[in-house]
């Protein structure tokens, strides 16, 4: 049976306010180009749990409606 | 007991959207996308079940399935291309939102052409 997945849902938030927290402790520590980029990194994780979904979606999309 | 979990993991889903957005608006962005694609992903596996039963319905009256087939696939196309053009617009791109729902329905117009051909040879054999 298909079950919602709250998982991802808590992964994204969860490296949401890691990255916020770091970005915080990192700006204190005078370090803004090394924030900079755990900003970046964080983005680009969390774009490759979301397009890694989006590309789920199209595959069921296929499955079912035969495109 | 299913539309229990779905409010609720909408409703846990736009908190944690509220909360992200003060300090990172470009994640709440990417949490709000991923939100509504594992809603679609979870109520698709149910309506997979509504398209069999359809499926199976017109197989027993003996109807020709590629009127069928083409029009599950003109469904298909345009809950997709509603769903790029919310998510397009969601980030504030409304032209390229336009755009989509442009393209969906060139697309769906092309599936349409043979079904429209049959229907326009029918009536075309009522007339002596």
């Amino acid at each position: 049976m298909n079950v919602l997945r709250v998982d991802l849902l808590f992964q994204i938030v969860g490296i949401g306010i890691f990255i916020s927290v770091l970005n915080i402790v990192l700006k204190q520590a005078g370090k803004e180009e090394q924030a900079q980029l755990l900003t970046l990194v964080g983005v680009v994780i969390v774009f490759l749990l979301v397009i890694q979904l989006i590309g789920e979606l199209f595959h069921s999309f296929r499955n079912i409606f035969n495109l | 007991m299913e539309i229990v979990q779905v409010v609720g993991f909408g409703v846990i889903a736009a908190v944690s959207i509220l909360f992200i957005r003060q300090s990172r608006p470009d994640i709440a962005h990417l949490l709000s996308i991923g939100a509504g694609v594992v809603i679609v992903v979870y109520v698709l596996g149910y309506l997979r079940m509504v398209i069999d039963v359809i499926t199976d319905l017109a197989l027993e009256a003996e109807i020709n399935t590629i009127f069928l087939r083409t029009l599950l696939r003109v469904i298909g196309v345009a809950y997709l291309a509603e769903f790029g053009a919310q998510v397009c617009r969601d980030a504030g791109e409304n032209s390229i939102a336009a755009k989509i729902e442009f393209a969906g329905k060139i697309i769906i117009l092309i599936m349409a052409v043979p079904i429209l051909m049959a229907v326009l040879e029918s009536i075309i054999s009522f007339i002596p």
